[in-house]
């Protein structure tokens, strides 16, 4: 059977039903705390989420040369690469027609964006553009222009630069993704390793890795029991000795890396140090900066602060309780911290851990300064592409695999701890 | 903490041990920061402690404070050095660096501020989502958000500007805001607000008469770790900034770089003496804004 409790709907005193009314009022409060919000949102959005974006698209965008060589690789895919060994004569012939009349600062571009793929190309299109102006100058309209171009120079009958023309001709390539990770495309289109020469992709991730990680790990180390010494102080000394963790922690970074500069270097404290108290010799003072040791000592006193900083909030609330009731029924000092403190200490070492983990794999000015050559991380590629070699797809690739593993990593930290839950200081 | 009277040898010597490698870690946390102050008052061009300086009676030949009249552009015969050019960069420096710093300082706490606001309240929509997009510049790793920024501020010609400077660092400095002004909103007492609404004030006398004074220590927190953030910035700087918008970071970068001048040093000691006094106004806004909002000191 049927129960109906109320037939007649509560009104509000204009007559509008309590529910609409209601309904309407949650609605603007929404609204309203939506367009507190937004001018910022909107900023970000524009000054901040687009350039990302922006990155992502310029990381597979490969449309600058196909506007210029759009005939060329129209006929160039026609080539049956089993069958000849040249392509086909339309393709030398729409090449003639495209370098002849096409824009010369276009043109430059895609030099550059050839030079990438074989070095060599720039020079060669130089020269047999040259060449080729002085034919059409001339009137004349050639037999063969196959021949032409290997009259013009013999590069032209090499097929190996021919082949590399398979990474360009399409609008969207990935090719910049597989040059991040030391590969490219074959003859066939199909994915090989990089010639041994350019390698070095794959190493600096590698190292980028291995030096978070070890970073990680040394942050751990050495923040735990000062993590746990903060969190059971009485609250008078613990303030006092948290001005050692929180000093590093707002002071610049270039100004912390430089320390570690005049600390480390062959003449510096250390090394002074070390001679002055007898345990090395004047000239055999270490080389501890511009290396791989530098990186590390460096990055982990500089991100120290993000590992005992989660480790203290989580250490602070464990009551103290525990260890002693642990002990009491009978548990050594070690088994009760190894079965009661640690595991009620996971969260903070996980968050701290992969806060850790995660700024170190997208440093780079530490590493840039203090690194050397053998020191230095993937951002220092990322750079290096951006302002010198102006390779921007290859730079935007790096960088939006580095993202991408960033992502994966927050996505964890998320899970764990609630990004919503960070705190400063 | 103390070492219960009971305890055994071996306990006894974990405990020291234990002690003991704290303050190794502390030490290691703060001695290369105080390390180089002494070094900027030193008379030689190099970053080193000299023999002068270390000896026993202080020799008084071996300090100077030659590269802090360097710093400040004085170019004087015994301030100059061959190795050591003296120019007015630092004092440019040090223009453009609160130049930038305060105006991105203001606009991120605005915006951060309202955001906050928004967020705090409870009928927000989408509040995860929004809260990472906004939260997404400080997690982001720089570089990649200076190639970003480079790219996409090349089109719209705002690379080598003043605006585009401050508008990456706005993007990077809000979310320090708003996750300060957002804390420091938790446990705000909602009813103060409903009062002050039913006495008959706008909502804009409301936020500048009663929620406002109460959030005033966050918010100050907030545009503090604003500035700090932008007045520390090196990488965008650095991709987006050309020689008229030269900061400190970005001429200490050159000085290490280029020409390791112990400048660097003078100017890091002022830095160093910077970050005290903001971590300590930082930590007196921090306790008086509990007590204000009438959290207990755990």
């Amino acid at each position: 059977m049927e129960v109906t409790i109320s037939t007649t709907e509560l009104l509000t005193t204009d007559g509008i039903p309590l529910k609409q009314s209601l309904r309407k009022a949650e609605r603007r409060n929404k609204q309203r705390a939506f367009l507190l919000v937004f001018p910022l949102l909107l900023f970000i959005f524009v000054t901040f989420v687009m350039p990302i974006g922006d990155m992502l698209l310029r990381s597979v965008d490969d449309s600058q040369i196909n506007s210029v060589f759009p005939n060329t690789f129209d006929e160039y895919k026609n080539w049956d690469k089993g069958a000849d060994e040249l392509p086909p004569e339309e393709v030398y012939k729409s090449l003639f027609f495209e370098l002849a009349n096409g824009d010369k600062r276009q043109i430059g571009k895609a030099l550059t964006r050839m030079n990438y793929a074989k070095s060599g190309w720039k020079s060669l299109i130089k020269k047999t553009t040259r060449e080729i102006k002085k034919i059409v100058k001339k009137g004349e309209e050639p037999v063969s222009y196959k021949d032409t171009f290997i009259n013009i120079n013999k590069l032209w009958a090499d097929p190996t630069y021919w082949y590399s023309f398979n990474q360009m001709v399409k609008d969207r390539s990935s090719i910049y993704y597989w040059n991040a990770l030391d590969r490219t495309f074959d003859e066939e289109g199909d994915v090989v390793l990089q010639d041994e020469k350019r390698r070095m992709y794959i190493k600096t991730w590698l190292r980028t890795f291995k030096v978070s990680v070890y970073v990680t790990i040394f942050c751990l180390i050495l923040g735990f029991p000062v993590a746990h010494l903060l969190a059971n102080l009485p609250l008078r000394y613990s303030n006092l000795l948290m001005i050692f963790v929180l000093l590093p922690f707002w002071t610049s970074l270039l100004v912390r890396t430089t320390a570690w500069i005049v600390m480390l270097q062959q003449n510096g404290v250390i090394n002074g140090i070390l001679v002055w108290l007898g345990v090395i010799s004047d000239d055999g003072r270490i080389q501890m900066v511009y290396n791989e040791v530098g990186t590390l000592i460096a990055m982990t006193q500089i991100l120290l602060p993000f590992m005992i900083l989660p480790l203290y909030s989580v250490m602070r609330v464990i009551p103290k309780s525990h260890m002693r009731a642990a002990q009491n029924l009978g548990a050594k000092p070690v088994t009760a911290f190894l079965r009661v403190y640690l595991p009620q200490t996971i969260p903070g070492i996980s968050a701290g851990g992969l806060l850790v983990f995660v700024l170190a794999i997208g440093y780079f000015i530490t590493p840039e300064l203090v690194g050397g050559k053998d020191g230095k991380l993937i951002g220092s590629w990322i750079a290096y592409h951006l302002k010198t070699t102006l390779n921007w797809g290859l730079c935007a690739a790096l960088g939006a695999i580095l993202l991408g593993i960033m992502l994966i990593f927050y996505w964890l930290y998320n899970k764990i701890v609630g990004i919503d839950n960070i705190k400063l200081g | 903490m103390a070492l219960p009277s009971y305890a055994s040898p071996v306990q006894r010597t974990y405990y020291y041990f234990y002690l003991f490698f704290c303050t190794v870690v502390f030490f290691f946390l703060i001695a290369p920061l105080f390390a180089i102050i002494p070094i900027s008052f030193s008379v030689s061009p190099f970053m080193v402690f000299t023999e002068g300086m270390l000896a026993w009676p202080p020799d008084p030949e071996a300090w100077s404070i030659r590269w802090y009249r360097n710093m400040i552009g004085d170019c004087s015969a015994d301030v100059v050095s061959s190795t050591v050019p003296c120019s007015t960069k630092w004092m440019k420096g040090t223009v453009n660096s609160f130049y930038i710093g305060i105006i991105a300082t203001v606009i991120a706490t605005a915006l951060g501020t309202l955001a906050a606001l928004g967020l705090s309240r409870p009928h927000m929509p989408y509040k995860g989502l929004i809260m990472a997009i906004l939260i997404s510049p400080m997690i982001v790793p720089l570089i990649i958000t200076a190639a970003g920024m480079f790219f996409f501020y090349a089109r719209i010609n705002l690379v080598y500007t003043f605006t585009g400077v401050i508008l990456a660092h706005v993007a990077l400095a809000t979310p320090f805001v708003v996750i300060t002004v957002t804390a420091t909103l938790v446990g705000f007492d909602m009813n103060m607000v409903k009062a002050a609404q039913s006495l008959g004030a706008k909502p804009m006398r409301t936020f500048f008469k009663v929620i406002m004074p109460l959030i005033l220590p966050g918010i100050i927190s907030g545009a503090l770790f604003a500035f700090i953030t932008s007045f520390d910035e090196v990488v965008i700087v650095m991709f987006m900034a050309s020689i008229d918008q030269l900061t400190i970071p970005k001429q200490m970068w050159a000085g290490i770089r280029q020409e390791i001048s112990p400048v660097i040093l003078c100017m890091a000691t002022c830095l160093v003496l910077l970050s005290i006094f903001l971590l300590t106004t930082v930590e007196v806004l921090r306790r008086r804004s509990e007590k204000l909002r009438g959290i207990k000191a755990r």
